[in-house]
């Protein structure tokens, strides 16, 4: 089997999302679509998924060409399509889902849910993908979730997958065993699409890979090629993958968690007597498999959550009375983790966006009442010194891409004076080039003397900008190490396991 | 979908959505230490699906407002038609003359909104100017109400809040009010700002049950006001039957009558109905464009209204912005009760809500939450009450048309994809197109 794509061309208003397209997707092969967030790859697969028609251009599965009306008739020709934001619904269980919108219905108009049953463990068992048909989505992790995706897809009798980011919302450990999913499925003689904007996934799962940059084939690559050759067809220029920084030069003291503790009034333990010491002019790094008390940690530092044990202070003072808005007056800047939910009001402009949290002071404010003016004058000076993409300061957070959203959240946190920089993954989803930008800006800010927390669990990063790493698991730390430690000793610490103290007890 | 919610039931607020629940899945363990849960809150049809639809109405485009205004005319007109008697009897003859049946309608459709609009807007059979212009002014006074109401509830939608409670806020605005115009002996120029101070600390009071209930328990204000009305309606039976209200030598619920100095003067002259109240909502009209647009509050509220979470993140208080939306909806609701109570005459009266509570909903819908629209939506209803009974008097046409009227203007609204395919308007630029093209 074989899946051409011919010029295809497609424009929203004056703006070319794709222009000329073409490539050739070929059975038993991953091919990855690499690019930018906003290269046009959505609105590529939208149009092979029959969402969106093309203005010119032709897509020809064996080399008959096809018309598509809509996703049943794609779907019909064996396309199936995992999107980024899953099609489930969550209070039905896997097999309910699977029959949605095709229900096969017995005489009487009775639902036959045991074909579907059937059809989920047959899949399932076929690629191992322990999945059971009577289970409610609600319940499943997303990495599961999204194999009800893929068994949806194949259930249809699908030849060509097509999944749209699917690591974004996963797990190391989840991105890893979707990645033996997707092999098995190509061994088994299926096309694989996979658009990403990540350059490791591409180097360990594609066979093929077509990079596109505003709307346009830039050209193709080998997964054996270097990380940085495919990130400069990407970015379109020539980008660092690791971000060059002179040795820290910590001073004093400025930030301390003392024993802090939280336990819920159920008796679970969300964090358990973490202390650590921040110096102004270093970055200390929290590393950690997701979930093992890094959100609960960010947000009893920004004053969301209250410790039940211990004190955190900064430059002396203690913060645990201060409400939030005390907090980010006495110079902590955040980035949150999430920043569509937790870092902008998307529905709000820019420039709204850019003074959220300091519409109340000058310039911005005066009397109880904002300037619209000087919030303009300083949006469109932030846009400038931030490299925010945008096309009017007055537009919707909304309309930004992701990178474009981060950079504006930043840009907000940076602008005020700081005593305190913590950032809780602050490069998630976003590409290489909005990665160098937020990272060096990282970097500027422990240069200038201030105190920064990372925290992520993209080890990368960690290593990319700490200076000294502290390693969570289960709510607790279980130690802080030199940036210069290497991986394996990071990873058997993320899985709980001291090394120093493993090392001792050798010893004894 | 990366919301991961572990610890919605620890102190943190969540003010729109449910704690996630427990996954039964898991073993004991798991659960005690750590779940990243996942759940897509935001996708949570059960918490948000209301607020997505008012969402989608206030962020829908102007011209949908308009066009469902005149959609809802057109469809109002088809009932007129067919509910005249005239129109029966042309249709019976219909196979003989059919043109002559068209001519019945036409005639029925346009002497029927004629009479509407020389009822609402300008009497060209008046004697004289003023009576010329009587029904605007009859227009006027009617929208006055809706107007104060209509901004309570827009105001309370800036921060996502559904403010149920109108009627119980004016029922309760308004014994306040009265209780100080009948009770003081005051110059006007005190007693007067007094009672409409008092008005809205009345309402603002009402507001302020449901606001302190969501910010310390989370309680569904929805449900708090619609249930605070019925508690506003019988505590205004049970008060005019008490001393302190009801008039000396009574036995049924009437009311002390206003002092003098409580009254509002006329605006045009002794002529014509509308008084002051229609200025002080004007007044209201810009005041509360500054505070939904310009001041620090509003911002908030708006903050507050589109995403909680980013608004908490960024040192707003959450809820204490619900409480103080909640207290000015619920002023704003109270004011509307001072134009029928500051009157002279019999003083409060139990039906002194009317329906302004609910018509409001729609007038602010309409307006599409924002104060100079829910103004000219609140004219505008206001005019249909006043024409209405113009209509029914000079073309024998039914006044519930006018109710259905209005009734079809909030069903096109809530559908703006359906008024768009009537129209064949184009549909706005989808959310992931516009993602894409950024």
């Amino acid at each position: 089997m074989k899946l051409e794509l011919k010029g295809i061309t497609k424009n929203f208003g004056d703006f070319r999302a794709n222009d000329n397209i073409t490539f050739t997707a070929e059975s038993g092969k991953i091919h990855a679509l690499l690019g930018e967030n906003g290269a046009g790859k959505t609105t590529l697969m939208n149009i092979l998924f029959g969402l969106l028609r093309p203005d010119a251009g032709e897509i020809l599965i064996d080399g008959v060409v096809q018309k598509f009306s809509g996703p049943n008739d794609s779907m019909a020709s064996g396309i199936g399509m995992v999107h980024q934001h899953f099609m489930l619904i969550p209070v039905f269980t896997v097999a309910q889902n699977l029959i949605l919108g095709n229900e096969p219905v017995k005489s009487l108009g009775v639902i036959d849910i045991k074909t579907a049953r059937k059809s989920v463990k047959d899949i399932s068992d076929r690629f191992g993908f322990d999945v059971n048909a009577d289970d409610l989505v609600e319940d499943l992790p997303v990495g599961v979730r999204q194999r009800v995706e893929i068994i949806k897809a194949l259930s249809r009798d699908a030849e060509i997958l097509i999944l749209d980011e699917p690591t974004a919302v996963l797990t190391p450990q989840e991105i890893s065993e979707l990645i033996q999913i997707l092999k098995q499925l190509k061994e088994a003689g299926k096309i694989i699409i996979f658009i990403t904007h990540k350059l490791k996934e591409v180097q360990e799962v594609a066979d093929e890979i077509t990079i596109i940059r505003r709307g346009q084939v830039v050209g193709s690559a080998k997964p054996s090629d270097s990380e940085s050759e495919m990130a400069a067809l990407v970015v379109g220029r020539k980008v660092s993958l690791t971000t060059d920084k002179k040795p820290a030069q910590p001073s004093e003291v400025a930030l301390e968690f003392k024993n802090v503790s939280l336990v819920e009034k159920t008796g679970a333990i969300r964090l358990q007597d973490i202390s650590f010491q921040v110096r102004k002019g270093e970055i200390l790094g929290i590393a950690g498999v997701q979930g093992n008390g890094q959100t609960e940690l960010s947000e009893v530092l920004l004053g969301l959550l209250h410790p039940t044990q211990g004190d955190i202070v900064l430059n002396g003072k203690s913060l645990l009375k201060m409400s939030v808005k005390e907090r980010l007056n006495e110079g902590v800047g955040f980035i949150p983790e999430d920043r569509n939910l937790y870092g902008l009001v998307e529905d709000f402009s820019v420039e709204e966006n850019l003074v959220l949290d300091s519409f109340d002071r000058l310039p911005y404010g005066k009397f109880g009442s904002i300037k619209p003016k000087a919030i303009r004058a300083s949006a469109l000076d932030m846009a400038q010194k931030f490299d925010i993409r945008l096309f009017n300061v007055a537009d919707k957070a909304r309309s930004l891409s992701g990178g474009n959203q981060q950079k504006v959240v930043v840009a907000r946190e940076l602008n005020r004076p700081l005593q305190l920089f913590v950032a809780s993954q602050p490069t998630r989803g976003l590409d290489v080039g909005s990665i160098e930008f937020i990272h060096q800006e990282i970097v500027a800010q422990r240069d200038n003397g201030l105190p920064v927390l990372i925290i992520s669990t993209e080890l990368d990063e960690i290593y990319d900008l700490s200076d000294r790493i502290a390693v969570m698991y289960r709510g607790h730390i279980v130690g802080i190490v030199d940036s210069s430690t290497d991986r394996s000793t990071i990873g058997l610490m993320m899985a709980g396991i001291d090394p120093s103290q493993s090392k001792t007890g050798k010893a004894a | 979908m990366t919301d991961s919610n572990p610890k919605a039931d620890i102190k943190r607020v969540d003010p729109t959505m449910n704690p996630s629940k427990a996954n039964p899945k898991l073993s004991k363990e798991q659960q005690q230490v750590f779940i990243d849960a996942n759940t897509p809150r935001r996708n949570d049809p059960e918490a948000t699906s209301w607020h997505d639809t008012v969402y989608q109405i206030l962020s829908s485009t102007w011209l949908v407002s308009v066009l469902s205004v005149v959609f809802a005319f057109i469809i109002g007109g088809i009932l007129i038609i067919a509910a005249n008697a005239e129109v029966h009897v042309a249709a019976e003859h219909f196979t003989e003359n059919p043109g002559g049946f068209f001519a019945v309608c036409w005639d029925t459709f346009a002497k029927a909104y004629f009479s509407l609009f020389s009822g609402s807007v300008l009497n060209f059979n008046g004697a004289d100017f003023a009576k010329m212009i009587e029904p605007l002014t009859s227009t006027l006074t009617r929208a006055t109400p809706l107007i104060f109401a209509g901004l309570g509830l827009a105001v309370g939608f800036k921060a996502s809040l559904f403010n149920i409670g109108g009627q119980g806020q004016i029922v309760m605005g308004a014994l306040l009010s009265a209780l100080i115009g009948f009770s003081f002996d005051l110059p006007a120029g005190l007693l007067l700002p007094m009672c409409v101070i008092g008005g809205f600390v009345g309402g603002a009071f009402w507001g302020f049950i449901p606001g302190i209930l969501k910010a310390k328990t989370q309680a569904n204000e929805v449900i708090v006001t619609i249930m605070l009305n019925y508690v506003a309606l019988n505590f205004i039976r049970w008060a005019l039957l008490n001393p302190v209200y009801q008039k000396e030598g009574q036995n049924v619920p009437i009311a002390k009558p206003m002092s003098e100095n409580a009254i509002y003067p006329k605006v045009f002259g002794a002529a014509f109905t509308t008084n002051f109240s229609f200025i002080v909502a004007l007044i209201a009209v810009a005041v509360v464009w500054w505070l939904v647009n310009r001041s620090y509050l509003g911002f908030e509220m708006r903050a507050v209204g589109l995403n909680p979470f980013a608004a908490q993140n960024a040192g707003i208080k959450v809820n204490s912005i619900y409480l103080w939306t909640m207290i000015i909806s619920g002023g704003l609701c109270g004011l509307a009760a001072t134009s029928s109570v500051l009157v002279p005459g019999t003083g409060v009266s139990q039906d002194v809500a009317s329906t302004f509570g609910f018509d409001a909903i729609t007038v602010a819908l309409l307006g599409r939450s924002n104060p100079i629209g829910t103004c000219l939506a609140a004219i505008l209803f206001g005019a249909l009450k006043a024409g209405g009974y113009v209509m029914q008097a000079q073309t024998q046409t039914p006044i519930d048309v006018v109710q259905i009227i209005q009734a079809l203007v909030v069903m096109f609204i809530a559908a703006p994809p359906l008024v768009r395919k009537i129209f064949h308007l184009p549909q706005p630029i989808g959310k992931d197109i516009l993602e894409e093209v950024a």
